[in-house]
């Protein structure tokens, strides 16, 4: 198995504060195909109850960009980005991201199980806001082949 | 008159198809979302890399699949607040090639209901294949 298996439990340190900017969800927005109107009017957030406009759910993938990173940093961790295939990914909401949030995640890597040759690593970043409040949880698992490039 | 068009809240039977849709994909797509999401890697945008490594041509994003899947029930859904959760496993790549694009098909169907929210189940299918298993939004129905 090459990823090590020390990196379950380890401690991260959480990220820089991520700011979500509405040009930004509304470039998503398109990106994904999510043309509803609280993604890219804030008038039609606002009559739902938000500050300004509405990520898609999957914006906070974003988000978590940095928490990869830092795995990948790491120097004894023997996961190599191209040999990195996303086998599954979930995120948990206690609300949507909306622009203006202020976003830190917390990596937490939660188990690694050999699969033959390569190594199947679960990965949970932790997304809460400014005052410290959750907002969504993103879990991932990665197929981790082997290769030293 | 149809579960689908009442959106979260109203009556929901096993089964129900509350959205559908195709999306067209191109290769334009694939750089828009690799700009929108910071996710550079070459296997969606360069034939060459893509060979390199032994894939079948330029693929689409996994996670550009998720969103745009998750997308087709926004409507139905209404405030996106009411999404609780959702995962998917990645099985099958999406081809997009440069000339004809990708035709990526998504059926979003009730697949379990209980007294606070509905599991809804996403068939996400690309040529005849489905490429994401166990796509599942569960979504506050109160």
């Amino acid at each position: 198995m090459p990823v090590n298996p020390e990196l379950v439990g380890r401690d991260f340190a959480p990220t820089t504060p991520y700011l979500v900017g509405r040009e930004k969800v509304r470039e998503f927005a398109r990106a994904v195909f999510a043309d509803d109107p609280q993604h890219i009017d804030p008038a039609a957030a606002r009559a739902l109850g938000y500050a300004d406009v509405v990520a898609p759910p999957t914006f906070a993938i974003v988000v978590t960009d940095a928490t990869l990173q830092q795995l990948l940093a790491e120097p004894d961790s023997g996961i190599v980005l191209q040999n990195v295939l996303h086998a599954e990914q979930k995120f948990r909401y206690s609300r949507p991201i909306v622009a203006g949030d202020e976003l830190t995640a917390k990596l937490a890597v939660t188990g690694i199980r050999a699969m033959g040759a390569a190594a199947m690593v679960t990965s949970e970043s932790e997304i809460t806001d400014a005052a410290g409040d959750h907002v969504v949880t993103a879990t991932s698992i990665l197929l981790v082949g082997e290769g030293d490039q | 008159m149809s579960a689908a068009s009442t959106g979260p809240t109203g009556a929901l039977a096993v089964g129900d198809v509350v959205a559908e849709r195709t999306v067209h994909l191109t290769r334009e797509s694939l750089v828009r979302y690799a700009a929108a999401s910071g996710d550079f890697n070459p296997i969606h945008y360069r034939d060459d890399v893509a060979a390199a490594v032994g894939l079948p041509g330029v693929l689409a994003h996994g996670m550009l699949t998720m969103g745009l899947a998750i997308a087709t029930i926004e409507s139905w859904v209404g405030d996106t607040g009411r999404i609780l959760d959702y995962g998917v496993r990645f099985t099958k790549p999406v081809v997009v090639d440069p000339v004809s694009g990708a035709d990526v098909s998504i059926v979003a169907k009730v697949g379990a209901v209980d007294e606070e929210s509905a599991r809804i189940d996403l068939t996400v299918s690309f040529e005849g294949t489905t490429v994401l298993v166990k796509a599942q939004v569960r979504v506050r129905t109160v």
